[in-house]
């Protein structure tokens, strides 16, 4: 049993493969508790499918994916905040034109005749296919994203739970929720190579989701949610290698998995979410 | 120190309030009077420091304290109510430092003193709206200012904490605190030392019995003002929005 369950991480494709999604899940999963506490997770999936057209322009340049990654961030995030802005669309469909005008622009460039065939490498990322200077970019990414959630706990969490009260007590929400973001998108941008930008939103909610409903505190379900993705990288590329299917699909189907069997708890056993009436 | 404020008008783009000026000294609990949208928020931002100030002037002994609608926090977030309490301590504990031993004690001893010693592990979302509200005052009280806004504490409050609160205000001015609180209920109003009523502007300020005439609450509140046969009490008619 043990040999059925190591056996697959022998060789060093597998090794590195498991490295990167380590290192990216410890990142993820904490972060994904924040993006569930501000209710973002639709701008997680935006920033994730806005950066299409940079990941494309740089397979078209030859440029590293890393590079176009955060340009296309970049980008993403300045749309987002301009079409947000814009009363006549509001909030939400603001956002959403943004999106989708971004999407569709990365799927024209991708369908050129002069970009690699490396969509799908784009689109799902190629766990198996990642280097060791790979390894090391996501790490040292995904340790500032960690290091900045620990130092901005507090109004973090201040600026989540009391809105209204939060600059009474030293915090400024405003300014909080964009540093989230710009953490989620440096979050984006260190798992994209491995997870590509549809599926790295996976890692990122499901997790979290999943910890948010068997942790009754905060710090618990932080930690939870960082051991949840990790579990769901190694299960996912345990399958990926057992039953030969895509290693990045596969991590985020066992992330869902985890998700989903975290609602089998009893309800009564789970955190409430209700209050008692008084 | 007193709260001194001198001819206050603010807003952003125009004046949400105006003409707002009245003098508490230490030991004073006022009541803050207006209809929903009359400006009773909006002066506690402009106190806060929140709103830009577009005349007038506010002088402060320290940087209040403040108690929002219970209603306002958030329900499913994963915190127990040694947690919230804590908060009032995070805006002098560095980033990289832990809550600091005093201040852990100082949470405890607080939601002791506010009656729920007994659920400092409960998490916020399953306590009460009574409980809920005693635990963020007691948040407040961690924050130890001489001022202490509360916007609506004792709204849907259950009478066993709306008991603990006003006994609790009581201990507080003893202290010789400031307390401005947001009421829609006149009667409440009547108990305290201070009264100030705002519809848009300030209406009128100075000592309940003086102060709440049935020509100014009928001035603070229009239409929303009924008085009851007799002519000796009147109620403010609160009108949610939906």
């Amino acid at each position: 049993m043990l040999g059925w369950l190591l056996d697959p991480f022998s060789g060093p494709l597998m090794q590195r493969a498991l490295a990167e999604v380590i290192v990216v899940a410890l990142a993820c999963g904490p972060l994904g508790v924040w993006v569930l506490l501000y209710r973002q997770s639709y701008a997680a999936e935006s920033i994730s499918h806005a950066m299409l057209p940079g990941l494309v322009v740089a397979a078209l340049a030859g440029a590293p994916l890393l590079l176009g990654a955060t340009g296309g961030v970049l980008v993403a995030a300045a749309a987002i905040a301009l079409a947000g802005r814009d009363e006549r669309l509001g909030g939400d469909v603001g956002v959403a034109v943004a999106i989708s005008a971004l999407f569709g622009l990365g799927a024209l460039l991708a369908l050129s005749p002069d970009v690699p065939a490396r969509l799908g490498e784009l689109l799902f990322g190629d766990l198996l296919g990642v280097t060791g200077g790979d390894v090391a970019q996501a790490g040292a990414l995904a340790a500032g994203v960690v290091a900045a959630l620990a130092l901005a706990h507090r109004r973090l969490a201040l600026s989540a739970f009391d809105r209204a009260a939060a600059p009474s007590l030293g915090a400024r929400p405003a300014r909080w929720e964009l540093a989230l973001l710009a953490l989620l998108a440096v979050c984006t941008v260190a798992a994209v190579r491995g997870l590509g930008n549809l599926l790295v939103v996976a890692l990122i909610i499901a997790p979290a989701a999943a910890a948010l409903n068997l942790a009754p505190r905060l710090p618990a379900a932080l930690a939870l949610s960082a051991l949840l993705a990790a579990l769901a990288g190694v299960l996912g590329l345990l399958a990926s290698y057992r039953l030969n299917i895509a290693a990045g699909a596969a991590v985020a189907l066992a992330a869902v998995g985890l998700f989903l069997a975290s609602l089998m708890r009893p309800a009564t056993a789970r955190p409430r979410r209700r209050p008692v009436r008084s | 120190m007193s709260v001194r404020v001198h001819d206050l008008a603010g807003g952003y783009t125009a004046e949400v309030i105006t003409g707002v000026a009245f003098d508490l000294e230490p030991g004073t609990i006022c009541a803050v009077l207006g209809p929903n949208g009359g400006g009773k928020t909006t002066l506690f931002r402009a106190l806060l420091g929140e709103l830009p100030l577009r005349r007038g002037t506010v002088s402060l002994p320290a940087r209040p304290a403040y108690v929002p609608q219970t209603d306002r926090t958030r329900l499913d977030f994963p915190v127990s109510a040694l947690d919230v309490v804590l908060m009032g301590a995070y805006g002098r504990t560095p980033a990289w430092r832990r809550v600091a031993r005093a201040d852990r004690d100082a949470a405890r001893a607080t939601l002791e003193r506010v009656g729920l010693g007994d659920r400092a592990r409960r998490r916020f979302g399953a306590l009460s709206g009574g409980q809920r509200q005693r635990v963020l005052i007691a948040r407040a009280l961690l924050q130890d200012s001489p001022v202490i806004l509360l916007d609506e504490p004792l709204s849907g409050v259950d009478a066993a904490s709306a008991t603990r609160i006003e006994a609790l205000f009581g201990e507080l001015r003893d202290e010789g605190r400031v307390l401005l609180v947001a009421t829609h209920d006149v009667e409440q109003a009547r108990r305290w030392d201070r009264v100030v009523c705002l519809h848009g502007r300030q209406i009128a300020f100075g000592p309940p019995d003086e102060t709440l005439t049935t020509d100014v609450l009928t001035r603070t509140y229009g239409g929303e003002l009924v008085v009851l046969p007799g002519g000796e009490r009147a109620i403010a008619v609160e009108h949610h929005r939906h």
